[in-house]
């Protein structure tokens, strides 16, 4: 059973969560100048406006980088794939992929993949699954 | 180029251990008191001091523990043992413009009998964290390996090319009596024959060894520091990097991710100081939580060209008898971490001609944090 150390939830963030339990993955996008930034900051290096919106992410990208997560004691005992994915908006976001068995001997670099949504415990995280259809 | 030049007139460390016994204050206050007294200064002629923000002990405990009567200037690094060389940096900013006389630079703590750096995060310590700890990265270990990963795919590197840098690691502690691992050299077998923290990148023998622990440095003018008849060693360059899109340890948004970036800024920031180039370089202290780090680091001062560490490794460059040798006091996985502040002291000690492990004639040691770093010379 997969446990999560939930996220603190802040001023600047509080969206990201907050989307993540409507099934939504949202990037910050300046209202001036449409300018994307992950992880989000209250304001945009840019243009210097704080009119702070989002934009709904369409959940894909491709795995740039990955490592198999486990500790012997923590609420990570059960193995996880971490990846950091390069989102075809531009942006890049820490998450999981699942549905794909835990092991090191694979080569996932430069996979696609598309987002999904799973609540541990209620903590909903937005996860990563393999796309069907691979370059 | 200011008046003033700023040495580094005094070192001073406890033994490195697993379990010190004592307080980290006390820990701080010998190899404070050490540091003054390797100086020829007293505690009365401090004026100022330097830590890192992470440093747990006051600077008002401190001076009433070693007798140090008025403090007029304190400052602090910021993040953890990347701004291990910028305490140099700020002493010696403080010395040079004549706000300090003489700073005590120091950094102690229980890292393995207390607090443990290399243990999960039990809270978000920072909004940063909310981006890698409920994905299941909570230990420095695995955050850092998430960018290791890119670099092996990238070059077709394995673990056994990490392990040959902690083979030469371990060869140089086993011939230093302040090392943890001292008369223990291992063989790339042994390397490999340690346990998996993040299979297939680190093993055991690639993580730094966490250390009880203190180090100080006493830092002053050079004119002052011959008057009290210190060896001093000039501090000929400092300097520590911070750019937009870096995060402490989440070094995840750079397009590139397989370079360094603070360290290329901060190596050319360096060499341009000093007047040198990497070639001038004749030892290289380089700081290693993780084994990759330093391949990252040797490729981002131009020691070798990118993707070219592990052969520059393999080719024996940074060992004994190599072009460049590098970490001479076992690093921090051979001599033991106290925040990357002890390979200060064998940059010092090798310009004095005191290192266990003396390179004979060196006259320029680079000391990189990482983002932070100094060049010492003659």
């Amino acid at each position: 059973m997969t446990t999560v150390r939930p996220p603190i939830f802040d001023f600047d963030d509080a969206f990201f969560w907050e989307g993540a339990t409507e099934q939504k993955l949202l990037i910050r996008r300046c209202g001036e100048c449409d300018t994307l930034r992950h992880p989000p900051t209250p304001m945009c290096a840019i243009c210097g406006s704080t009119n702070n919106q989002t934009t709904q992410s369409a959940g894909n990208g491709i795995i740039l980088t990955w490592i198999v997560s486990q500790h012997p004691t923590e609420p990570d005992a059960e193995p996880r794939i971490v990846i950091l994915v390069q989102l075809d908006e531009g942006t890049r976001i820490v998450s999981n992929l699942i549905d794909v068995a835990p092991t090191h001997d694979q080569v996932l670099n430069d996979k696609r993949v598309e987002v999904c949504f799973v609540d541990y415990d209620g903590t909903v995280l937005p996860q990563f699954r393999l796309a069907e259809v691979q370059p | 180029m200011s008046q003033t030049r700023a040495v580094i007139a005094g070192i001073g460390h406890t033994e490195f251990s697993q379990n010190s016994g004592r307080s980290t204050l006390q820990l701080a206050a010998e190899a404070s008191r050490d540091a003054i007294r390797d100086a020829g200064f007293s505690p009365a002629e401090v004026d100022g001091t330097v830590t890192f923000s992470m440093d747990t002990n006051d600077e008002l405990a401190l001076i009433r523990t070693i007798g140090v009567p008025i403090l007029r200037f304190c400052a602090r690094t910021r993040g953890g043992g990347g701004g291990a060389s910028a305490t140099v940096q700020l002493a010696a900013a403080a010395v040079e413009s004549g706000q300090a006389d003489a700073v005590l630079v120091y950094r102690a703590f229980n890292e393995r009998s207390a607090h443990r750096f290399g243990q999960p995060v039990q809270a978000n310590p920072d909004p940063a964290w909310n981006w890698a700890s409920p994905f299941s990265l909570n230990t420095p270990a695995k955050v850092y390996s998430l960018t290791f990963q890119r670099y092996m795919y990238e070059f077709g590197l394995t673990n056994e090319d990490f392990g040959r840098y902690t083979v030469v690691a371990r060869d140089w502690a086993s011939t230093n009596p302040n090392a943890q691992f001292y008369e223990r050299p291992i063989t790339l077998q042994d390397h490999q024959d340690s346990r998996w923290i993040v299979e297939p990148i680190l093993r055991k023998l690639d993580c730094c060894l966490e250390s009880d622990g203190g180090v100080a440095l006493l830092i002053t003018s050079a004119e002052r520091a011959a008057d009290h008849g210190a060896d001093a060693v000039p501090i000929l360059a400092s300097s520590a990097i911070q750019l937009e899109g870096g995060h402490e340890m989440f070094a995840y948004y750079y397009e590139d991710l397989c370079e360094y970036p603070e360290g290329r800024v901060l190596g050319q920031q360096l060499f341009n100081q000093a007047g040198i180039t990497a070639d001038d370089i004749d030892v290289a202290m380089i700081y290693e939580n993780f084994s990759p780090i330093v391949f990252l680091q040797l490729e981002a001062f131009g020691f070798c060209g990118r993707g070219e560490a592990s052969d520059f490794i393999k080719d024996g460059h940074i060992g004994r008898g190599g072009s460049l040798p590098v970490n001479t006091n076992g690093g921090l996985l051979g001599e033991g971490y106290i925040h990357g502040m002890n390979n200060i002291v064998e940059g010092v000690r090798q310009l004095r001609g005191a290192s266990a492990n003396q390179i004979s004639g060196a006259e320029h040691v680079l000391v990189s944090a990482g983002r932070s770093g100094i060049i010492l010379g003659r």
